[in-house]
């Protein structure tokens, strides 16, 4: 049995028949071929599936696909604008927030909801906000460092404008 | 991992999800944050999920009759977000920032956690040491179920299968009130090895709830007593923490054997109590 949805997905609309058994992070990388969004784990823990749904960071290996029905969802490919990186993705550059990379989309969506919630986090912050996403290269410092470089960048440009 | 094949429906109303109840082998669907995990695991195989995540209100938090009301499908985040809640109930917005990580509290909900009933799950702690009534719904009606009859065993309670949980209802505590969640976290999964949730009203009277150590959350009446109406100081607090866990049955596991849980609960309750003080 097959359910319809809707769902936005990095501003474009799509429509697909899918089981109800089908996981939003499978819809995503085998229906829709976002591979930006990786599966580590796939028992909710690592955080590399994290994206955001309706605004919200989200493990979607821990999600429905129809569950998802009518929500607004970002995914990595859908944060830079224009072709210019978000401060987040610059930030990890800038800093050596990645090595492998495996880790970062998700460690990078996850920021980008705590600094919706906190646009001037404390070390603190960061690291709890992170608590969920794991960096087997074990980065972290520089990860802290990406996320402070982004936060930095965005309360400048909000003073600028 | 991908479950085994189930029929999903996505109801409005309470009154339809208590009818979809009534089929056999039909599960509600709230965050899915520990359904989920089960069914991709395969220990778990509904052949219908009913997804309560589309019900209008459900979400809710408000203040009715001096009472705090949260929709039982108020996720972790929304509750720990809230002004109401930080203003009357600041033991909900501290306790609700030590569950799983972000994501997890983004989507999982207050009522799905009690129904769930994990034995190691930081709510059922919280409700307990509030003094909270839980709001369910079935085929007969509405009735209220107090906190401290609701825990029944291991992954057990006291719901009917026709019942969904619609809210918690926690009485406004009168000014004055002191509270604490204090947990020591599994430090990969981050529930709770053992933790302690204690509320101290304005006239002495102190309630004391422990999770993660026995088969379910529990109050301890024994260091209740011992500390109820007593200035909080270093006698009264090793008073309770001595009367602490009489007659409990506490947990052993790979993570903890039964003599180690012991002594971290009553550390935990120790600190709470210091905390309250
Ligand atoms: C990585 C990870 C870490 C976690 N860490 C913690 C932690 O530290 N502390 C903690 O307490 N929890 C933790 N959890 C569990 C999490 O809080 C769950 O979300 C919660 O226990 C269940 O809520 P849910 O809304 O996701 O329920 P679901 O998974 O949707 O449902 C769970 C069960 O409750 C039933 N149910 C749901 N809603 C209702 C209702 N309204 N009425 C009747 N029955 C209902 C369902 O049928 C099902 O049997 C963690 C989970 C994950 C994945």
């Amino acid at each position: 049995m097959s359910t319809r949805i809707h769902v936005t997905v990095n501003g474009v609309e799509y429509s697909h028949f899918v089981e109800p058994r089908l996981l939003l992070v499978n819809y995503l990388r085998d229906v829709l071929r976002l591979t930006g969004t990786h599966v580590g784990c796939d028992t909710s823990s690592c955080g590399a599936c994290t994206i955001h749904v309706n605004g919200k960071a989200t493990k979607c290996c821990t999600m429905l696909a129809v569950q998802a029905d009518g929500c607004q969802i970002t995914t990595i490919e859908g944060l830079s604008h224009n072709g210019e990186l978000h401060p987040l993705q610059e930030g990890f550059n800038e800093c050596h927030g990645l090595q492998c990379g495996f880790c970062t989309p998700g460690m990078i969506m996850t920021a980008a909801d705590l600094l919706q919630h906190t646009p001037q986090p404390t070390e603190q912050d960061i690291r709890h906000a992170l608590e969920g996403n794991f960096c087997r290269c074990t980065g972290y410092h520089n990860i802290v460092k990406s996320v402070q470089y982004a936060a930095k960048k965005i309360s400048e440009a909000a003073v600028v404008h | 991992m991908i479950p085994a094949t189930f029929e999903y429906e996505k109801v409005t109303t309470v009154d339809e999800a208590i009818a979809a109840l009534s089929n056999d082998d039909t599960k509600i669907l709230a965050g899915g944050h520990s359904l989920i995990p089960a069914m991709k695991l395969r220990l778990n195989r509904p052949a219908k999920l009913v997804d309560i995540g589309g019900i209008r209100g459900l979400k809710d938090i408000k203040e009715e009759d001096g009472e705090i009301v949260i929709g039982a499908a108020a996720s972790h985040a929304d509750i720990m977000y809230h002004t109401l809640i930080r203003h009357h109930l600041p033991l909900f917005t501290e306790g609700a920032a030590m569950i799983g990580d972000m994501q997890v509290r983004n989507h999982g909900t207050i009522g799905g956690s009690l129904a769930h009933a994990d034995p190691a799950a930081d709510w059922p702690a919280m409700v307990l040491a509030a003094g909270a009534a839980i709001e369910v719904q079935g085929p007969n009606g509405r009735r209220r179920i107090p906190a401290t009859e609701f825990f029944t065993g291991l992954f057990s309670t006291a719901l009917e299968p026709n019942e969904i949980i619609t809210a918690v209802r926690i009485p406004v505590p009168a000014n004055g009130a002191k509270s604490t969640y204090q947990k020591f976290a599994q430090p990969a999964s981050r529930f709770a090895l053992a933790a302690c949730a204690v509320m101290r009203f304005a006239d002495g009277k102190t309630n004391i709830a422990f999770t993660g150590v026995g088969e379910n959350a529990f109050r301890d009446t024994g260091a209740e007593q011992a500390i109820t109406g007593k200035a909080i100081d270093e006698n009264t607090i090793n008073a309770a923490v001595n009367a602490a866990l009489e007659g409990v049955t506490v947990m052993s596991d790979h993570y903890a054997s039964e003599a180690y849980r012991k002594h971290l609960a009553k550390v935990y309750l120790k600190k709470a109590l210091m905390m309250v003080k």
